[in-house]
Parts: C-alpha cells; sequence; structure tokens
C-alpha cells in the first residue's frame, strides 16, 4: 500500500530531524538550528530502501508512495518561491543587495575549482 | 469576491494552493515551450513567476511570507514551507547513487568549509565598505551573506542591533533568491551538470531553498545531491559564525 511507503519516508524526516536538533544541541547551538537533518534522513532513507529492496519486500505500490513526495518537488519548490520575503530583500538595501551578490559571484567562481580538486584522487570517468 | 466565495479558499487553503501552483506550473511550461522553445526550463519560468507573486503579496500585506500573507493564499506558505519542502527534498533521494557521494568525499567537506568562509569575509568586507566598522555589525552582516537562517541566529548570538540583523536576513534572500534564478543561467560554464558538481555547489552556496530551487531548474536529478551538502550548510554556519568567525573579523575591524 502506498502509505507504507509515504510513511516511511516520513519516519526518515523525522529520524534525521531528531539527530540534527540533537547535534546541534550537543554543539550548544541555537535551538532552532538542525545540523543536516535533510542530510541524515536521506541517508537513512537510501539506506532503508535497499534493505528492503534486497529483501524483496519493496512493492512498487509502497515505492509509489514515496515517489509521489519525489516527483510534486518542483512544485513545492515554486510554492516555496511564492512565500519568500522578497519585498525585504529588494527593499533591504545596497548594503544587503551587494553582501549577497558578491558572495554568490565568488563561491560560483570556486566551484569549478573545489569540484577539480576532487578529481585528483579519481580515475578517468 | 463575495465572502463566501472567499471563505471556500480559505477553509481549503492547502487544496487551493495545489490547484494554483498547479496552474502555475502549467502556464510556466507553457510559455517555455511556446516562447523560448523549451530553452529556458519550464522549472525556472515557474520559480521567477512565483518570487514575482511573493514580491506582489509582500508589497500588499507587508508580511513576510511573500504571497502566503494573503489569506487565500495561505496554504501555499504550508505546501512551501520547510515541512513540506523537507519531506519532498528528502523523497528525491531514491534516485541517489551512494557510490557518487563516496567520491566525492573530501570536495564536499572542503566546499562546505569555503563556503562557509568566503560568505562570512565578503559580507564582512562589504559591510565596513558601507560603515559598519564594529565586529559585531561586521560578523552579522557576514553571517547573512552566508544564509538567512545563519545571520539572525549569529546576530543574536552577538548581541547585534534588530536593523543589523535585518539587513543580514535581506542579504541572505538577495543571495537565496539569486540562486534559484541565477542557477540555470551559469550551470555550464561552471561544469555543473553532475552529481559530484552538484554535491560541491550545494556545500559552497549553503541556501537550502536557492540550491534546492536553482537546481530544479538546472536538472532535477542534480537536486538531492545539492540538497545534501546544502543542508550541513547552515549549521556549520552557525556553528562557526559567533566563534571562529566572530574571533577573526574582531582581529581585522
Amino acid at each position: 500500500m502506498a502509505i507504507y511507503g509515504t510513511a516511511l519516508l516520513c519516519i526518515c524526516v523525522i529520524a534525521g530531524m531528531i539527530v540534527g536538533k540533537f547535534l546541534g544541541a550537543l554543539l550548544h547551538l541555537d535551538p532552532k538550528v538542525n545540523v543536516g537533518g535533510v542530510g541524515f534522513a536521506m541517508l537513512l532513507l537510501i539506506c532503508l530502501t535497499d534493505w528492503l529492496r534486497r529483501r524483496g519486500a519493496m512493492r512498487p505500490p509502497t515505492e509509489a508512495g514515496i515517489l509521489f513526495w519525489s516527483s510534486i518537488y518542483i512544485p513545492v519548490v515554486v510554492a516555496m518561491a511564492a512565500s519568500q520575503d522578497v519585498r525585504s530583500a529588494v527593499t533591504g538595501g545596497p548594503a544587503a543587495i551587494l553582501a549577497g551578490v558578491l558572495s554568490v559571484l565568488c563561491c560560483l567562481a570556486l566551484v569549478p575549482v573545489i569540484s577539480r580538486m576532487g578529481r585528483t584522487d579519481d580515475s578517468l570517468d | 469576491m463575495s465572502d463566501s466565495l472567499k471563505s471556500v479558499f480559505v477553509d481549503y487553503s492547502l487544496v487551493t494552493a495545489f490547484a494554483v501552483i498547479g496552474l502555475t506550473v502549467g502556464f510556466s511550461y507553457f510559455l517555455s515551450h511556446r516562447l523560448t522553445r523549451g530553452r529556458l526550463h519550464g522549472s525556472a519560468i515557474a520559480i521567477m513567476l512565483g518570487l514575482l507573486m511573493a514580491y506582489f503579496g509582500g508589497m500588499e500585506t507587508h508580511g513576510k511570507k511573500g504571497i502566503a500573507d494573503l489569506p487565500i493564499f495561505a496554504g501555499i506558505g504550508l505546501m512551501g514551507g520547510n515541512m513540506i519542502r523537507d519531506l519532498a527534498i528528502v523523497a528525491t533521494s531514491m534516485g541517489v547513487h551512494l557510490g557518487e557521494i563516496r567520491k566525492t568525499g573530501l570536495g564536499g567537506v572542503v566546499s562546505l568549509l569555503v563556503g562557509v568562509f568566503v560568505p562570512f569575509i565578503v559580507g564582512a568586507g562589504v559591510a565596513r565598505a558601507f560603515g559598519y566598522t564594529d565586529a559585531v555589525s561586521m560578523t552579522t552582516i557576514g553571517a547573512g551573506a552566508a544564509t538567512f537562517i545563519v545571520g539572525p541566529v549569529t546576530g543574536t548570538a552577538l548581541g547585534a542591533s534588530s536593523d543589523i540583523i535585518a539587513l543580514s536576513v535581506a542579504a541572505g534572500l538577495v543571495k537565496a533568491i539569486l540562486v534559484m534564478i541565477g542557477t540555470p543561467f551559469i550551470a555550464k560554464s561552471i561544469g555543473l551538470n553532475n552529481p559530484r558538481t552538484a554535491l560541491i555547489f550545494g556545500g559552497l552556496m549553503g541556501t537550502t531553498s536557492g540550491v534546492a530551487g536553482g537546481l530544479a531548474a538546472t536538472d532535477p536529478k542534480l537536486v538531492p545531491y545539492g540538497a545534501m551538502t546544502a543542508t550541513f550548510h547552515t549549521g556549520l554556519g552557525c556553528l562557526l559564525g559567533p566563534s571562529v568567525m566572530y574571533f577573526l573579523i574582531r582581529q581585522v575591524a
């Protein structure tokens, strides 16, 4: 049933968030901060679905319960964009705009540099 | 609009949101095919339309949640809020190959550190150029240039004034929006077409909303990779901001 997949996904998200909050608390961060919760949830989901698949317990309807949420991802991002505080960003003044723009440009320029660095210990592909 | 009609949209706000966003996405793909022959991806247009809607919503209500501050569109705030967004991001990891993550290893860690360090320095420099010469303000604005969550967290920890914190949030928002819109245009020139570069991109840019939106508009297959590292960026920024970065910036301020 599709609910099994959705429940599995939700359990992974909750578990990841708990780990992220716990890590934040360990590091004495603000309780609002979640250190890599989404990342842990993803790794957990990858491992669990892989294990279930190998045991043959991952039926197509179960998988559909996860894939639906994955396929609704772009519309969710559009909704996220529509609920951003764009007015504050635009009216934040030149210092805010310049700080944002320059930090994006500097980081973008470094993407190929670091990407190439990772390649040295890798066979040609 | 008559009140009874309005109450339908308000009572069924999440359902309204799915309908409105679905129509927006459909309209965007139509524009993408007709006006740009698919060269500008439909989802990129949809995200820009979303941001435009957010701008007008903000102008109308002076709230912080874009179009979602209008009661009939409140469901869009729920649909695009952290809860559903994170659920959908995690679901995309079904297409992730663990081998790709392992191969990126060191590059991912370096990208995270550089991705936190560089915005702080750039942001603090800009702050100084605009006359904010005390270390607390410089660090807070630098933190905002990392992401709009690191900004207020760092500013609060250091006791920055509320106008400086607002400025840091604005810097972070500018960054998120620029990454959302700009990524599809520069993807080719920075080699952003494979999981490894997407992982590094996520670590460097940090802003989860920006990375998620930008990669979705570039190639949806790359989203889980970028999102995975981006989610560690904010935590690292909140950790280093009020500590290491503040001490470093205090040395030069």
